[in-house]
């Protein structure tokens, strides 16, 4: 599940084969985001997303003046890497959309750009709210040193940061958005519109299962307004059979054609740069037989986790997912059965042998629930076997090696 | 009695009539667990395993007929934080929720409940207890484990299971395994079965399984360095797994630390804890 790779509580993915989509935590565009934002009356600058250079020459004409170029990629650091671009006139728009549409950001292809209109900033505050794991609550943060360089003052004067635990039972209290934008020294005129805006994220975050809601930066304009010029979104993937609105902003195809083709049969599937295809069950498990194949010497191809209780219809998509990639040399299916019945795995993976035919060697260490029903099984599919954990993962990687 | 279950323990299932709740609960009763009541609504009045196990309509009705002190948890996702609230206004002090894919939310409001009522929670989506020889709550398999002195707390599932049988298989027997289960926010933590681990005198050694992400393990590996006087051995899966690229920079605010392998490999070294290199390694520097 999400919890094991995805870690919004310290802000780290462990996506192992960086950079690819996501597979397990519903990560919103900044042009999605900001739409969410606008409907629980968050300010936000006017603008539309476009996918073409014509569109954006359109929209910044629509827009008068102005305009700000955004590629909409699920990674941070767009700006650093030239993916933010301010135009003078529509027809500079068009030219810079051109650019923006034709890069690379951290391996992203950038299909799609927001025009939004360009605002006069005198100010750049940070305001977002995300799960303490540890405290076990929400935590709204609001800094007065807001913008690209928050990290850093995260690390350098963590005092600039304002933390402020919210009572899940109670929710976000008028006081406690008072508090926060006097800590930040907030101007007094700007205090009913913050209180606003800090409620309306609470609301986002609550009501649509966020796991991070986060504006940085919120700006006051030369025209003393507050404005949400940049959003980010990630909700709770666990939650998303609750929010149809929001899971059909998914983007698919952004992500890894295999991962997704996992998704649909309930696998949690990560592509990897290795050559050893694994199969396990249960995520912890699967995580130390990637560990054990790197310990031998060897790099796994994917992590594979079919979950409790695996059907041998589900085990037999598993393992044509793991086939259909061109890089897995050798298989190691690792099954410590509890619900999981080693029997059930067996006949999955003989169904996908027999539609599949693959060429590639697979090593099995079945354990536990109908283990020797499995074994006996697998021995007429012509499986190498093993008995213990550092064995088989030994074999699967000189497999590979010789291959 | 070692530590939150044992032959005494009077089990409640919730979900008992599901799919997975009957197999388990077969299971847990072939143990020789004390299961005394199941509950699913609109199924009061039946019985279940040959008419060993009474099914309730709610957990009021069972506590007050059978005085079941420990709730296992199996229904699905969206209807599992009721049944948590339900179990705890009942007056339940251990719930032990099995059910994976609850929404983090929902947890943080269910433990947000169950903190004022001084109710102890395991998981959810975790394995549950195991006091071999005695008794089990939740699902890990009857024929891994064997009695011992080895206390064992850790955040995954099967990859405990491998544990529990490498351990095994050297003569090795455990006091008591308790899956805390792999969830971002959860009832139970490292620390706290630590803390009982070290009070419990049928523990003589424990056992550490994490997982990257998060700071549990740092912050258990401070508890070890104070705390703890039994020796701790310990293993973290997704060595392997470097970390990647950020999303948003709430977390890195919030925690500082990155969770990543390594990072709680070095801080539970510093504690005098023993790191295993792979699952099957923890027997050799246990003995």
């Amino acid at each position: 599940m999400s919890a094991y790779f995805v870690d919004v509580g310290s802000g780290v993915e462990y996506r192992l084969s960086a950079p690819k989509e996501w597979g397990y935590l519903m990560k919103l565009h900044e042009y999605q985001s900001k739409q969410v934002f606008a409907k629980y009356g968050i300010p936000i600058p006017r603008g539309r997303v476009a996918s073409t250079a014509d569109e954006a020459r359109h929209i910044a004409e629509e827009l008068g003046g102005r305009v700000v170029i955004k590629s909409q990629v699920l990674v941070g650091g767009r700006g650093k890497a030239g993916g933010i671009r301010l135009a003078r006139t529509p027809k500079e728009a068009g030219e810079l959309a051109t650019q923006v549409l034709a890069m690379e950001i951290k391996g992203l292809p950038v299909r799609k750009i927001l025009i939004d209109e360009a605002v006069g900033i005198t100010k750049e505050i940070y305001l977002g709210i995300t799960n303490d794991r540890g405290a076990r609550r929400p935590v709204m943060m609001a800094s007065s040193a807001g913008g690209v360089d928050i990290e850093e003052v995260a690390a350098n004067t963590p005092e600039k940061i304002i933390k402020l635990h919210i009572d899940p039972l109670l929710g976000l209290r008028d006081y406690q958005a008072r508090d926060l934008a006097v800590s930040i020294d907030m101007p007094r005129e700007f205090w009913r519109s913050f209180g606003e805006i800090a409620a309306g994220l609470w609301r986002v975050y609550k009501e649509n299962d966020a796991d991070l809601v986060e504006i940085n930066p919120l700006v006051i304009t030369s025209d003393n307004r507050l404005v949400a010029l940049d959003g980010k979104m990630v909700v709770d993937d666990n939650a998303i059979f609750r929010h149809a609105e929001i899971n059909e902003m998914r983007d698919l195809g952004a992500e890894d054609a295999l991962e997704v083709e996992a998704r649909k049969y309930g696998l949690s599937y990560i592509n990897l740069d290795g050559n050893v295809g694994c199969m396990v069950n249960g995520a912890g498990l699967a995580m130390a037989t990637m560990d054990i194949i790197k310990l031998s010497g060897g790099e796994p191809a994917n992590f594979l986790d079919i979950g409790g209780g695996a059907s041998s219809e589900k085990v037999a998509a598993a393992l044509r997912i793991i086939l259909a990639d061109p890089k897995v040399k050798a298989v190691l299916f690792n099954i410590f059965g509890g619900i999981t019945r080693c029997d059930e795995v067996a006949r999955g993976v003989l169904t996908a042998i027999h539609e599949v035919k693959p060429k590639v060697p697979m090593v099995a260490r079945l354990v536990g629930t109908n283990a020797e029903e499995g074994l006996r099984l697998l021995a007429n599919a012509n499986m190498i076997t093993a008995e213990t954990l550092v064995d088989a993962a030994q074999k699967a990687v000189a497999i590979a090696k010789g291959a | 009695m070692t530590i939150l279950l044992d032959k005494n323990s009077r089990l409640l299932i919730q979900g008992i009539t599901g799919h997975e709740g009957l197999f388990h609960t077969g299971q847990m009763v072939a143990y020789g667990t004390n299961v005394v009541a199941g509950v699913t609504p609109g199924k009061g009045g039946e019985w279940v395993l040959d008419g060993k196990v009474p099914v309730f309509d709610t957990v009021k009705t069972a506590v007050d007929t059978t005085g079941a002190n420990t709730s296992v948890i199996f229904v699905p996702a969206r209807f599992a934080p009721d049944a948590m609230l339900e179990a705890a206004d009942a007056g339940m002090p251990l719930i032990i929720c099995i059910t994976e894919g609850i929404p983090v939310q929902d947890m943080m409001r269910v433990c947000a409940y169950l903190d004022q009522k001084k109710v102890r929670l395991i998981g959810p989506n975790c394995p549950g207890l195991l006091t071999p020889g005695e008794a089990k709550a939740g699902i890990i398999p009857n024929n891994i484990s064997i009695a011992g002195d080895v206390g064992i707390v850790s955040r995954s599932g099967t990859l405990t299971y491998e544990v529990l049988y490498a351990l095994k298989l050297r003569g090795l027997g455990a006091s008591t395994c308790v899956g805390i289960g792999g969830d971002p926010v959860n009832g139970t933590n490292f620390i706290d079965v630590l803390e009982l681990f070290e009070a419990d005198p049928h523990t003589d050694r424990v056992v550490l399984i994490g997982e990257i992400g998060g700071t549990d393990e740092e912050k258990a590996a401070e508890f070890i360095a104070r705390h703890m006087t039994k020796p701790v051995t310990a293993f973290i899966a997704g060595q392997a797994a470097p970390p990647g690229k950020r999303m948003g920079h709430a977390g890195a605010i919030i925690e500082g630390g990155a969770g990543t392998a390594k990072d709680k490999i070095t801080a539970l070294q510093a504690a005098g804890v023993r790191v295993a290199r792979h699952p099957e390694e923890i027997p050799d520097l246990l003995a």
